[in-house]
């Protein structure tokens, strides 16, 4: 028995110890094998993240020598970084405000805007729901608290239950500003930590809207056309790449200057045929070139 | 010899120096989490902070009134307890007094596998499974309501209950329990008249660790309770959406610039949070070395 148990332990002990072997081998390899020798880093957006992560991915796998860093934080926090000198690139769902520029322009950064991308929100319903658009004076409404029931809107006569993202979602900001031009979201409204989270009450609950990226849109909820002053219009890619859906928002990088080497190859890559493919890929939309 | 004896004193400091670090890392904890949630007064009173009624954390009149959040936690919480202490205390008290030892030990596994399901997962359920029943029960406009969210943290905290009481239980002397039993009393009154107040002081600590677990969730609630930062009315509330303190921190953390009011309030926030469980676990504490002198 004891015999048994000290051959285990031995046993155990190598295993361990070859695990360890193995963690050591590979952390010799990767330090030798590829040591970038020049790279760049992005901050800023989350909306933008999951495209610039993308694009980086696939522009280092065409450029092995080369390294994009890529982090999140939300649009202001990668502008504040480019004012600071921190990044080389600034990712955002939103301009540049007057007072970002300033404070930009009085460090001696010059910021330059580059379109790469455009982006979609679609408010979504139950499928059950009979309202399919709605005009932006009415999605106010119902986002501010003066419209609660289905019914003033051309539906049945059921509560509104208003879903709201987190306040630290860009589009919770973009939508306030777009929709709610300005008003407070309304103070009962759900609020979820996530699109995924809105997309499932909104599945199961007849009574529910929300709003997602159009790159989240399946066939479990209902998009809404929606009427910004010149007539319904529903997301389809075409209407988004046409600007004719009232919802939709350019992304931007954001460079200090002109700009020049690896930060100039790799906005070059995002601009070409290849880096665009991508955009559609990930779910947003490409740009007119 | 020596050798022995310095190997000894090196091992002994040691582990010394390791179990005081978590001393030093609570220590630190405070200190950091109370700097900052200090800052927050410098912009907004303390007495606004404690007794505002609104949380508009991003509009232009800014507003941080614990109010709303601190509610939302104490009726869940609540709510947690209310459907966890008698599901939990019969669930101890049957196994261990009444379920065959061989049931009871397979029953105890399961009670422990409960308390290590991820938080998400818990979440998850109630989102996916538990919403709809109990929109559809109430015939309510959104399931997402303070309930749902005291039903997954009951049964999150159930696994603490069971386990505390039932050591409390376990550890009442088997002389009261044969002396009640030879006096002529049945099995039932000797559990409810001679088992359970001897245990009493052990199941309430078991009690307040229980809510300790609950009020400091927050994966779960946050998936659940459809965060809407308004006052609930109570008892009716009940069935409205709430949004609690943690929700509130793990939802607004991620995008807050740091060294905002904004983000000061956030952690004004925790700091009130850590204050609760602080007390939480001193009550639990002297209530448990109030019972330990009462078996001896």
């Amino acid at each position: 028995m004891a015999n048994k148990l000290k051959a285990y332990t031995i046993l155990t002990l190598l295993v361990i110890g070859l695990v360890f072997l193995g963690i050591g081998c590979t952390g010799n390899e990767n330090s030798e094998g590829s040591s970038p020798v020049q790279d760049i880093s992005l901050k800023g957006s989350d909306t933008v993240l999951p495209l610039a992560q993308a694009e980086a991915e696939e522009f280092m796998i065409a450029y092995p020598e080369k390294s994009v860093t890529v982090t999140g934080g939300g649009s202001g926090v990668g502008i504040a970084a480019l004012i600071d000198g921190g990044v080389d690139i600034a990712t955002a769902s939103r301009e540049m405000k007057a007072d970002e520029i300033e404070a930009a322009k009085a460090n001696g950064i010059n910021p330059v805007e580059h379109t790469i991308a455009i982006d979609g929100i679609s408010v979504v319903v139950n499928s059950n729901n009979p309202v399919s658009e709605l005009t932006f004076d009415q999605l106010r409404g119902i986002y501010n608290g003066s419209i609660s029931n289905w019914k003033d809107v051309g539906g049945e006569d059921r509560p509104i239950v208003v879903i709201s993202r987190d306040s630290s979602s860009g589009t919770y900001e973009y939508f306030k500003e777009a929709v709610l031009l300005g008003d407070e979201y309304r103070p009962d409204a759900l609020t979820q930590p996530a699109t995924g989270g809105i997309v499932g009450e909104v599945t199961q609950n007849s009574n529910a809207i929300g709003y997602i990226g159009v790159a989240y849109l399946d066939e479990s909820v209902k998009a809404l056309s929606l009427d910004g002053g010149n007539g319904s219009e529903y997301p389809s890619s075409e209407n988004i790449i046409s600007g004719a859906y009232p919802l939709s928002r350019p992304l931007y990088f954001y460079t200090n200057g002109e700009p020049s080497g690896l930060t100039k190859e790799f906005i070059d890559y995002v601009m070409s045929e290849d880096g665009q493919n991508l955009v559609l890929e990930v779910g947003y939309f490409p740009i007119n070139q | 010899m020596l050798n022995r004896k310095y190997k000894e004193k090196t091992i002994e400091s040691v582990l010394f120096s390791v179990s005081a670090l978590t001393v030093v890392i609570l220590f630190l904890i405070c200190l950091f989490l109370f700097r900052d949630g200090l800052l927050l007064f410098k912009d907004t009173s303390l007495l606004d902070f404690l007794t505002g009624k609104f949380w508009y954390p991003t509009s232009v009149n800014r507003q941080f009134g614990l109010l709303p959040l601190f509610f939302g936690s104490l009726l869940v919480t609540a709510g947690a307890i209310l459907f966890a202490v008698p599901l939990g205390i019969a669930s101890a008290i049957y196994i261990s007094e009444i379920a065959h030892p061989k049931v009871a030990d397979f029953l105890k596994p399961f009670i422990e596998i409960l308390a290590g399901i991820p938080s998400v997962v818990f979440g998850f359920f109630g989102l996916v499974v538990l919403v709809p029943v109990v929109r559809t029960a109430f015939n309510l406009p959104t399931g997402q309501t303070a309930l749902t969210g005291s039903i997954m943290l009951g049964i999150m905290a159930l696994p603490t209950i069971i386990t505390i009481s039932e050591d409390a239980i376990s550890s009442v002397p088997s002389t009261l329990k044969q002396g009640s039993l030879a006096l002529g009393a049945t099995r039932w009154q000797t559990i409810y008249k001679v088992i359970i107040p001897a245990a009493l002081s052990g199941i309430s600590a078991a009690v307040m660790l229980g809510i300790g677990r609950a009020i400091g969730e927050t994966m779960t609630v946050m998936m659940v309770t459809g965060n809407t930062a308004i006052i609930p009315s109570f008892p009716g509330g009940i069935l409205d959406p709430v949004r609690t303190m943690t929700a509130t921190i793990a939802l607004e953390m991620g995008e807050v610039p740091q060294g905002s009011t904004h983000f000061h309030a956030l952690f004004a926030v925790g700091s009130v949070l850590f204050i609760i469980t602080f007390l939480i676990n001193l009550i639990a504490d002297s209530i448990k070395k109030r019972y330990r002198f009462k078996v001896d």
